[in-house]
């Protein structure tokens, strides 16, 4: 597949946030806030940045992605479907006990998944093994992890930052969703992780910072991570939780809830606006 | 001779690299105690000493699994499956990967360190998750069969390693094998059968020998692996002594005590008496001070067997 750039980049997240819209509403639960505010970067690994195939999601070459932000598995399964692992058809077994596409990212059930998480900070330390797999077996895939803001309250994400710069892991990219709310409120009143930028670059990471929305300003930030050599790379991406759904935005609220009938349709008719704009109908 | 299980350990990790191209070997700063320091020496490039900080490196281990690699992670079983019990279930046990979670310093023999260091809860956090191994060689004999056994297992394990120098036992057991999952009969008896696991395998021997002495015949089995439990060995123990008496250096809840009630409520009703740490948190006394003082003794492996035997119908 040919990798995608600018404004094919952002068609594509629109078709995934409807994806995984849809799958929460017909799960009537799930985590969608968070999904809307993680879903352009997924899209932007998966569609641009990383060297995988759907047709060999077990490739020891690949590059591996890593949810450690689990819970917003909506988002992973929807951009994964797209990119052909799966059908888009097995989204509607989401959280269902008929299947096994599980709440949380799943990887023995769900093709192309490279790490089962949800138990917040755990997902980051997987991650830093891979990457630590890859040097030691001297390959140069690269493997990427994106982490929610408030996650980062969990001691184990710094106990994996310090791991990643002793080994030098410049292989690996974790990408933090700095969308500032989390299940009880804002992350600055729940428990403060800022100043992000200068923790992290204390705990010897090279640190970048990218809109989380902008396809182009993500790219650019995956590039400048992969350039830099000697160092982990962390992308601070700022972005909002429920993103392209007007009365989800920026209300913490919609973290772990499902849309009902009525709401959905609204939903989805603000996302089926948003794509036909963007493919210029 | 006597040697204790981490020292065979240490050991048996440098004999088998070169073979197992894919074992690495992880520690959280206790290499000396661990005794991985020898593989850290001998294999460097294969050692990751990832700090005072079990959960990451559990996790680690864990995405390192994804990659092909066996990593065995190192610390003491207070840490390996207490502090980084979720981690071992979440990011090991739950995704299937092929970890094996090694805690040294298991049990009261501890000694000195105290409560805070004597891991008397490690098998029945482990056992509690499915899917998982659970181990507790008894002597360096049988550590050494056991870390090449796991090499060739494919999914988590957690082994129990102690602190202690111990007699070697199983070298010198007529037919002896070592098979994960399979216990073994070190001697025989009609009277009752002690279950022993890990350091009470030896004193079961010495209980033995004492009463043989009051005319009492008894079985002694090592069972090396509790979960998953050799449930046909026991079963044929029960059916022919007609009572057990398993002795475990950990609490009397939720370890081989536990697993062994457990299936014989359920096949094969007949006495089980549970010897081990009896739900009581240790103390600070050197190792045989403090077994001593709490019972984990050849004598006190007989107080239970003769009450076994008074249970018997």
């Amino acid at each position: 597949m040919e990798k995608l750039y600018g404004s094919q980049l952002a068609i594509t997240a629109t078709r995934a946030r409807l994806l995984a819209l849809g799958a929460v509403h017909t799960a009537a639960s799930g985590h969608i806030g968070g999904s809307l505010s993680a879903i352009d970067m997924i899209t932007a690994l998966y569609f641009n940045v990383m060297n995988i195939d759907p047709a060999k999601p077990d490739d020891e070459n690949r590059d591996r992605f890593v949810l450690s932000k689990g819970h917003c598995s909506p988002a992973l399964y929807a951009v994964l479907a797209l990119r052909g692992y799966f059908p888009q058809e097995d989204l509607k077994l989401f959280r269902s006990i008929k299947g096994h596409m599980s709440g949380h990212a799943e990887m023995r059930h769900v093709a192309g998944v490279d790490m089962s998480t949800g138990s917040l900070g755990q997902g980051i330390s997987a991650a830093v093994g891979m990457a630590l797999g890859g040097k030691l077996q001297k390959k140069d895939f690269r493997v990427y992890a994106v982490l929610g803001d408030g996650e980062l309250a969990e001691g184990q994400v710094w106990e994996a930052a310090m791991s990643a710069a002793k080994y030098n892991l410049d292989n690996l990219c974790a990408v933090v969703d700095v969308n500032g709310l989390q299940i009880d409120g804002a992350t600055k009143d729940v428990m403060p992780t800022e100043p992000l930028d200068q923790k992290f670059a204390a705990f010897n990471w090279n640190v970048i910072t990218a809109e989380g929305h902008d396809p182009c300003a993500l790219v650019k930030a995956f590039e400048e991570a992969k350039a830099y050599k000697g160092k982990p790379s962390v992308i601070l991406a700022k972005t909002v939780k429920g993103k392209g759904v007007s009365f989800m935005e920026n209300n913490y609220g919609w973290h772990g809830k499902a849309p009902n009938d009525e709401q959905f349709e609204q939903a989805k008719g603000e996302l089926e606006a948003k794509l036909a704009e963007l493919e210029g109908k | 001779m006597k040697i204790a299980t981490r020292a065979a350990y240490g050991e048996a990790l440098v004999a088998l690299a070169q073979k197992y191209p894919q074992l690495v070997v992880f520690d959280a700063d206790l290499a000396g105690a661990t005794m991985t320091k020898g593989f850290a020496a001998a294999y460097p490039d294969r050692f990751f000493d990832m700090g005072i900080a079990e959960c990451n490196m559990t996790g680690v281990a864990a995405g390192l699994s994804t990659c092909g690699f066996i990593p065995f992670t190192n610390t003491f079983a207070m840490f390996a499956a207490g502090r980084a019990w979720e981690q071992v279930r979440n990011s090991i046990a739950y995704p299937r990967l092929n970890v094996k979670v090694v805690g040294s310093h298991g049990g009261l023999s501890v000694g000195e360190d105290g409560a805070t260091h004597q891991c008397i809860e490690d098998f029945a956090l482990m056992r509690a998750i499915p899917g998982m191994l659970v181990l507790c060689p008894c002597d360096g004999h049988e550590m050494h069969l056991a870390v090449e056994a796991l090499l060739n297992y494919d999914g988590p394990a957690y082994m129990r390693l102690g602190r202690a120098a111990v007699e070697t036992v199983t070298d010198a057991v007529e037919g002896y094998k070592f098979e994960l999952g399979k216990g073994a009969v070190l001697a025989d008896g009609k009277d009752a059968a002690i279950i022993a696991t890990g350091i009470m395998v030896q004193l079961a021997l010495k209980a033995r020998e004492i009463l043989a002495a009051e005319g009492i015949g008894v079985r002694v089995i090592d069972m090396h692996t509790i979960k998953p439990l050799d449930t046909a060995l026991v079963r044929k123990a029960a059916e022919e002594t007609g009572c057990i008496v398993t002795t475990e250096e950990h609490n009397v809840i939720g370890g081989l005590g536990g697993a062994v009630s457990e299936y014989l409520s359920e096949a094969y009703p007949v006495p089980v008496v549970r010897h081990g740490a009896n739900d009581e948190f240790g103390r600070s006394g050197t190792a045989g001070a403090v077994l001593e003082a709490y019972g984990l003794t050849a004598d006190g492996i007989c107080e239970k067997v003769r009450h076994a035997l008074t249970l018997k119908k």
